[in-house]
């Protein structure tokens, strides 16, 4: 069937089986190889993407469940790598094998979209489903606090927090 | 030919080349373009070996020809080329290197980058410095020891004349290469980019998704296949029915795949390949599929039974292959005997990144795309596979999401070979999780009996060690009696003030691939070997780490003639260089325990344990603190590591290494094993025995790297031994309770 998804502020029109994950479909449809596949069962987070800014784990959502709705992954967090978190992985050594960053990025951007000012227990509540066989835990905690001092937060002037993801600046069309 | 291009065929270093418009339905990995951009340059230059290369433009070129798989490799091989050379780092190239001998070994295994060519690649960079430098002076008609090399220009500091690399890239390539033993290295504090914090290269490439590893290769025309593989090693398809598969979407081909035969080796496992158009289709064919195994004959092998096999061998005396003074008498002698018997169950590698391949066949060649830690292996193993010289297979080197060993056998990629070879397209072969963990090469299962006799003084006058359990040499045909190889690690060369000791290895045979997983046998040894030091302790009621200090005894270099052994495999280095150095094993001791505070941890109220291991010529100790958390459960919270593994060069990588290491071995430590039930694996995802440790358990983790000159130690797996014995022995601390097995979980709630 056809679906229609908005990935990182592009619309995208594809053809796909509305079983299939979203994890493939951005992979092997939509080109989009940042976000990995680890385990297919949602046991290990390498394919967190947001869905309408909540961290979700592709590789067991359908894809037709994402219909309408707007999808952002790791090539759409930032246009070129400026995303605080990003910078901070970087500066900070935080990868190994990579393999699993862009899952942990993605998650704990939204956790900090949520709770600008994370605890080490709320950081650890929000990654726990993000595995790294490298175990860069302690530096990913740390990567996470450094982000949230730097950044004083800023509420909402209604309060709320949101559901769009406000570093998604990048518009121009992607693969 | 001295000083002609780099004879290199088509090397090509995997970046992301963004795909602009024009009606691609998909990210296209441009092969050519790729290849175009970032080959080693093959034009006029200066390059007097295969990993350097300077255009006349400056720009240069450095291959790093070992894998990068999370130790940072491609960080510090190139830089510490580059910074002997005087190479300015904006205008290096790195390059990935590709399969090729031409390189030496660049199986990126055994901890071995650093260690074994610390100075081989150093004298790369020299090399080419002292060409340029030879040039430059032949133009200013001075003498080359008066000029010096630094920020990519050679300079004659008494005329104030400089030239860039680049401007004498030219001359300096006519020039005859020197020998390599007239080359001088600089001296280490002349060096200006190692020794301290250096750039994360792949870095930004990590953190954008942008990194191409193995399943991120695409090539124009390319299909995925899944494949159905025999249940239990050895097994067969007795008969399969493809009909539901090829109805699923996608599905374009369903292949039965050849049979292995013993030893497995490298070898594909065989089975049903489901070829699809894209990974999901692939999935849903191989689940359609109806398949008849003829299991073979290790469809016995079952975990517990196995288990009491190894028992049983352990009670018969095994082949000795270190014997110091005479242990059975001594024991007889002895005041008290104490005895333990250490259960070590297989452990999964389950790198993040599961194997995955991209292979195309063309016209008798083979080229291959792999998370590989062995480029030449892939060569020999594709090349084997498809009936092919070696040379006839390009194997080119992604990045690999985790390794740990996994990616040194290229089975998966053999696979992608001969499906591409069949269909007369790219394929590339996509491994699930639940593959990864089925059809792994499973670190061994082992059983360990250790006997200690004590005198009337509770002095250890006697230590015997038993292992039994199947060698890797098994995996290509060898025999199922561990030998000196299989007992090097920890156990012949686990330094011992005991007057009578003995160490034998007991038969097991294998039932399924056996294979090695960071640190390897070591994991075992150090566990029975710090687990059963602890006890010791208890017994006599001796402080631990006193007691490890009186085992050791003094400082010194441990001769074979001490050890009781007549020669030492020391990880491939000669013991002159790399002795058994007792003051070093003892150095890291203290060190971590003055860092754990442990003297004050009773009064501070802490359950610690410690353990400390020698492997891959390196030194680690680790403690480990062990609370209750109040839902009842244990919990590591706090870990201490001290490390020596002589001169580091990337300081920063190797603490990434070592803090790594410590959730690498609390993983095994206790959640890790694999089971056997009617000769197939019962786990098949993260979860059960297939249990890692997350963020949330993760403890505050302090790693002190000792400062040392001696020669370059193994870093990626020496961190993970102490870890599980030291945790153990934390647990003791805290409850009393002695866990004799991994993982803890089977003895305690953690």
């Amino acid at each position: 069937m056809t679906i229609r998804i908005r990935v990182n502020g592009v619309e995208r029109k594809l053809e796909a089986d509305p079983e299939m994950p979203l994890l493939w479909a951005l992979r092997d449809l939509l080109g989009l190889s940042g976000t990995r596949y680890g385990c297919g069962e949602a046991l290990c987070g390498a394919c967190t993407v947001h869905l309408d800014g909540q961290p979700i784990r592709a590789c067991v959502m359908p894809v037709a469940v994402a219909e309408g709705r707007e999808v952002t992954t790791i090539e759409g967090l930032s246009p070129d790598g400026s995303h605080p978190l990003q910078k901070a992985w970087v500066e900070m050594g935080v990868p190994q094998c990579g393999f699993c960053q862009a899952g942990q990025i993605m998650t704990a951007a939204a956790l900090l979209k949520e709770n600008p000012k994370p605890s080490d227990a709320d950081i650890d509540r929000a990654l726990a489903g993000n595995l790294c066989r490298c175990g860069a835990y302690a530096r990913i905690r740390e990567a996470i606090h450094q982000v949230a001092q730097a950044s004083a937060p800023k509420p909402k002037a209604d309060g709320k927090s949101t559901t769009t993801d406000e570093n998604v600046t990048s518009k121009k069309e992607t693969p | 030919m001295s000083n002609g291009p780099l004879k290199l065929s088509r090397r090509t270093v995997l970046k992301a080349i963004p795909v602009t418009a024009g009606g691609l339905a998909l990210g296209l990995f441009d092969v050519a373009e790729a290849a175009e951009k970032i080959a080693l340059p093959q034009g006029a230059g200066l390059s007097p070996n295969v990993f350097v290369h300077v255009a006349p433009s400056g720009e240069v070129s450095i291959v790093c020809h070992r894998s990068e798989m999370g130790q940072g490799i491609r960080s510090t091989l190139p830089v510490l080329i580059a910074d002997e050379l005087g190479a300015d780092m904006a205008k290096v190239r790195i390059v990935q290197g590709d399969g090729d001998p031409a390189y030496g070994d660049q199986n990126t295994d055994g901890s071995s980058s650093i260690r074994t060519i610390y100075e081989k690649m150093r004298g790369m960079g020299a090399t080419t410095r002292t060409m340029l430098i030879a040039a430059a002076a032949q133009r200013w008609k001075v003498k080359p020891e008066a000029c010096e090399a630094r920020d990519h220009r050679v300079f004659h500091p008494k005329s104030g004349r400089s030239l860039g690399f680049g401007e004498l890239a030219v001359d300096a390539a006519k020039l005859p290469i020197p020998k390599p033993e007239t080359v001088r290295l600089r001296p280490e504090k002349e060096l200006t980019r190692v020794f301290r914090p250096m750039p994360l290269l792949d870095g930004p490439d990590y953190v954008t998704g942008r990194a191409v590893f193995g399943a991120d290769v695409k090539l124009p025309g390319m299909l995925t296949a899944v494949i159905a593989r025999p249940p239990v090693v050895g097994g067969k398809v007795k008969s399969f029915d493809a009909t539901a598969a090829l109805k699923v979407p996608g599905v374009r081909k369903v292949i039965k795949l050849p049979e292995p035969k013993r030893p497995w080796a490298f070898q594909p496992l065989g089975g049903v390949a489901v070829v699809a158009d894209h990974t999901w289709a692939a999935i849903r064919g191989r689940e359609a599929l109806q398949i008849t195994w003829d299991h073979g004959e290790n469809a016995i092998y079952d975990s517990q039974t196995f288990r009491e096999a190894l028992t049983a061998s352990l009670q018969k005396p095994g082949t000795v292959h270190r014997k110091r003074g005479d242990v059975e008498a001594a024991l007889a002698k002895a005041k008290k005997v104490h005895e333990a018997t250490y259960h070590v169950p297989h452990l999964p590698h389950a790198p993040m990144e599961p194997p995955v391949a991209v292979a195309r066949v063309e016209g008798g060649t083979c080229e291959v795309w792999a998370p590989t830690q062995n480029p030449q292996a892939v060569q020999k193993e594709v090349g084997r596979a498809l009936g092919i010289p070696p040379e006839k297979v390009i194997a080119h080197v992604t990045l690999l999401g985790g390794g740990f060993g996994r990616k040194s056998k290229p089975d998966y990629c053999s696979e992608a070979a001969l499906l591409a070879r069949e269909l007369g397209v790219p394929v590339r072969v996509q491994w699930t999780r639940e593959d990864d963990f089925r059809h792994d090469y499973l670190n061994t299962v082992a059983s360990t009996l250790l006997t200690a006799g004590l005198d009337e003084k509770g002095k250890v006058v006697a230590w015997r060690h038993r292992s039994a359990f199947p060698p890797i040499a098994t995996l290509f045909g060898g025999g199922t009696v561990p030998d000196a190889r299989a007992l090097q690690q920890g156990v012949l060369d686990f330094p011992l003030s005991v007057p009578n000791v003995q160490a034998e290895g007991c038969e097991a045979k294998d039932h399924t691939r056996i294979g090695w997983l960071r640190a390897v046998n070591n994991i075992f040894q150090a566990f029975s070997i710090g687990s059963f030091i602890d006890e010791l302790a208890a017994l006599r009621g001796t402080d631990p780490r006193d007691t490890w200090f009186e085992l050791l005894g003094p400082a010194r270099k441990a001769s074979l003639e001490e050890l009781g052994i007549e020669a030492l495999p020391n990880y491939g280095q000669p013991l002159a260089q790399h002795p058994v150095d007792v003051g070093r094993l003892r150095g890291v001791i203290d060190r971590v325990t003055r860092m754990a505070r442990w003297e004050q941890r009773k009064k501070d109220g802490r359950a610690l344990g410690l353990a400390a291991h020698r492997s891959f010529l390196s030194y680690a100790a680790a403690v480990a603190s062990v609370v209750k958390k109040p839902n009842g459960k244990l919990a590591v919270d706090e870990v201490w590591v001290a490390f020596d593994a002589g001169t580091v060069v990337n300081p920063d990588r190797v603490r990434a290494q070592l803090e790594g290491s410590v959730i690498f071995g609390m993983s095994l430590a206790l959640y890790g094993g694999i089971t056997f039930k009617n000769g197939a694996i019962e786990q098949s995802n993260f979860r059960k025995g297939g249990r890692m440790v997350r963020i949330n358990e993760a403890p505050r983790t302090h790693v002190e790297l000792v400062e040392s000159s001696a020669p370059p130690g193994g870093v990626g797996e020496p961190g993970v031994p102490p870890i599980a014995p030291a945790i153990a022995n934390a647990v003791f601390a805290l409850t009393g309770t002695r866990a004799r097995e991994l993982p803890l979980i089977r003895t305690v709630k953690v």
